[in-house]
């Protein structure tokens, strides 16, 4: 099979990479700006109004416990929601035509999907700590390496996730549905706000089925040091996870599942 | 030996419902040729460009684009492809200049490089004053000249265009047949889906006509026309008549009191019948054709 050149490839990937970047900096006012206020407001209430008379959790300040979950929380909504609006808009658009005409091969445009999702989850990401910082100014991150590692992995594993989801949706309705109705509660109760410690036992063992609560601890463990669950595992999960939703969109695109006729 | 721009061959396309839109077709368009495809709504045309385009995928048989097959050899045979959609398929958010710079980034085309050529195209298209508008912003006509410039921002071998000029004002029409014109005559095979018969006529060489999924007509424009024999004329008069002259050899109605229409067969001649007419005191104004030849002989063709 012939094939075009690797830099053709490169400046292709480039494309739509850079297209998928300038969408959300375009739209900055929506997607960048909104989790920075709803995370002062998290902070504000749950930090400083409430947090003192929680007192302690893990042995941390209830404020500083809070931040590898909500920066958690942000990066996984933020790279979800960007690579599912984005992708089903060139659906309904039928600008997806543009790239299924060109000679870009399908890993490329999965990979310039997945790299815009990133991209705003990772910046969502340090935009809600550098929040954090107002009003937790000594926070220290205990594991650099780790934290960017799972900050990235999440990122991924999430917009991967978002890219499915886009591929099968028909309507706006569809790719509403699993970020309220399944991504939402899930982290929520995926220790964002708690340590599933404080649970009664059958709680905490429900708790352990939630995949959320690996993503959100393994992230707690690289800034803040502590974990309710194992980060070997946690990590193997996720990267296991990232190889299935990798292999899945790949064959969706392949097939034309949901974007050809 | 004749190279082809494009070759199909027993292309079938069966959709999940069970219709069957393309029932075997074989086609061939030779290199620099300006071929019409033409068919009723709903006769596979827009499905064969779907499919030569990658964004139908086909039931069974094959399609080479310069010799590159779509199974086989799918990004070069892209990359040599420009199809101009009948539906608009751009980011209607998007800047007119980013559209077409990022179409070019799309082929493998840097920055750098496509930035003059966007330029020349967009000049070239009467569409650089509106380069920083948004697309949504543009009217039809200017949108359908944004298909074309992103069409051809990758100077492709074979150029499609599924009716570019639905919609747009005659001006502009035949703005687009020069345009495309000169585009064949410096080397790039263009086919073409339309339903305007007279633009098939003017533009192009050959012709495929195809219906319920089968090629019925597959030859030269010039062929095809050698066929019709009867020729429709109007002529206006210049003295109003109450009812329609009674001339042997020749069928003639009355459309109103000062135009006469009338069907004239390739062995009967046309000086006959202005003779026929002076000498019984009927003079002729000025003549036209009653109406596209093309269209009479696709009605025929279809409705075989």
């Amino acid at each position: 099979m012939k094939g075009i050149s690797n830099k053709t490839i490169l400046i292709t990937l480039w494309t739509l990479t850079s297209k998928e970047i300038r969408r959300f900096l375009r739209i900055w006012i929506q997607t960048l700006v909104p989790p920075a206020v709803t995370m002062s407001l998290y902070f504000v209430i749950f930090g400083s109004l409430i947090g003192p008379r929680i007192g302690e959790m893990d042995g941390f300040d209830y404020v500083q416990f809070m931040i590898p979950g909500l920066i958690m929380m942000s990066v996984i909504t933020n790279s979800y929601a960007n690579v599912v609006s984005s992708f089903y808009g060139v659906k309904f658009q039928k600008s997806i035509e543009e790239l299924l005409i060109s000679p870009m091969p399908h890993w490329v445009i999965l990979l310039g999907f997945i790299l815009g999702g990133v991209s705003r989850g990772v910046l969502v990401g340090i935009i809600v700590f550098c929040v954090s910082l107002i009003f937790y100014p000594e926070f220290e991150i205990a594991n650099l390496g780790l934290t960017l590692l799972v900050l990235v992995l999440t990122a991924i594993l999430f917009s991967l996730m978002g890219f499915i989801n886009a591929v099968f949706a028909d309507s706006f309705d569809d790719i509403s549905v699993i970020p309220t109705f399944v991504l939402t509660p899930l982290i929520y109760l995926g220790g964002v706000f708690y340590s599933i410690n404080i649970l009664p036992e059958l709680w905490r063992q429900v708790s352990m089925a939630n995949p959320m609560l690996y993503v959100v601890n393994t992230f707690r463990e690289g800034m803040l040091g502590i974990s309710d669950v194992s980060i070997s595992f946690s990590l193997t999960m996720i990267s296991i996870f990232i190889f299935i939703f990798t292999s899945l969109s790949l064959y969706l695109l392949h097939k034309g599942i949901g974007i050809r006729e | 030996m004749d190279n082809f721009a494009l070759e199909i061959s027993d292309l079938r396309k069966v959709y999940s419902g069970g219709t069957e839109a393309l029932k075997g077709i074989s086609l061939k368009v030779k290199e620099g040729d300006f071929y019409a495809l033409l068919g009723p709504n709903g006769a596979g045309k827009s499905t064969t460009i779907g499919i030569i385009g990658t964004l139908v995928t086909k039931t069974s048989g094959t399609v080479k684009i310069f010799n590159n097959d779509i199974d086989q050899n799918v990004s070069i045979a892209k990359s040599i492809l420009g199809v101009v959609s009948q539906e608009l398929n751009f980011s209607q958010f998007e800047k007119v200049i980013d559209i077409v710079t990022t179409q070019a980034g799309f082929y493998g085309i840097p920055k750098s490089v496509a930035k003059p050529k966007v330029e020349i195209m967009l000049k070239r298209l009467g569409l650089w004053d509106k380069r920083d508008d948004q697309a949504r912003t543009l009217s039809g006509g200017y949108k359908r000249r944004l298909m074309i410039a992103k069409a051809l921002i990758h100077e492709p071998k074979l150029l499609i265009l599924d009716e570019p000029t639905a919609g747009v004002d005659i001006e502009l029409r035949r703005e687009m047949w020069d345009f495309l014109k000169e585009i064949n005559n410096n080397g790039t095979t263009i086919i073409l889906t339309t339903h305007y018969l007279e633009e098939a006529e003017q533009l192009c060489r050959n012709i495929g006509i195809i219906d319920y999924g089968e090629i019925v007509v597959d030859t030269s424009m010039k062929d095809l026309l050698r066929k019709l024999d009867v020729q429709g004329f109007v002529l206006d008069l210049e003295e109003p008549l109450k009812e329609a002259p009674n001339i042997d050899g020749f069928e003639i109605r009355l459309e109103d009191p000062l135009t006469l229409i009338t069907a004239v067969s390739k062995k009967s001649s046309i000086n006959n019948l202005f003779s026929e007419l002076n000498n019984i005191g009927i003079n002729v104004k000025s003549m036209r054709n009653e109406s596209n030849r093309l269209e009479e002989l696709f009605i025929e063709m279809i409705k075989k």
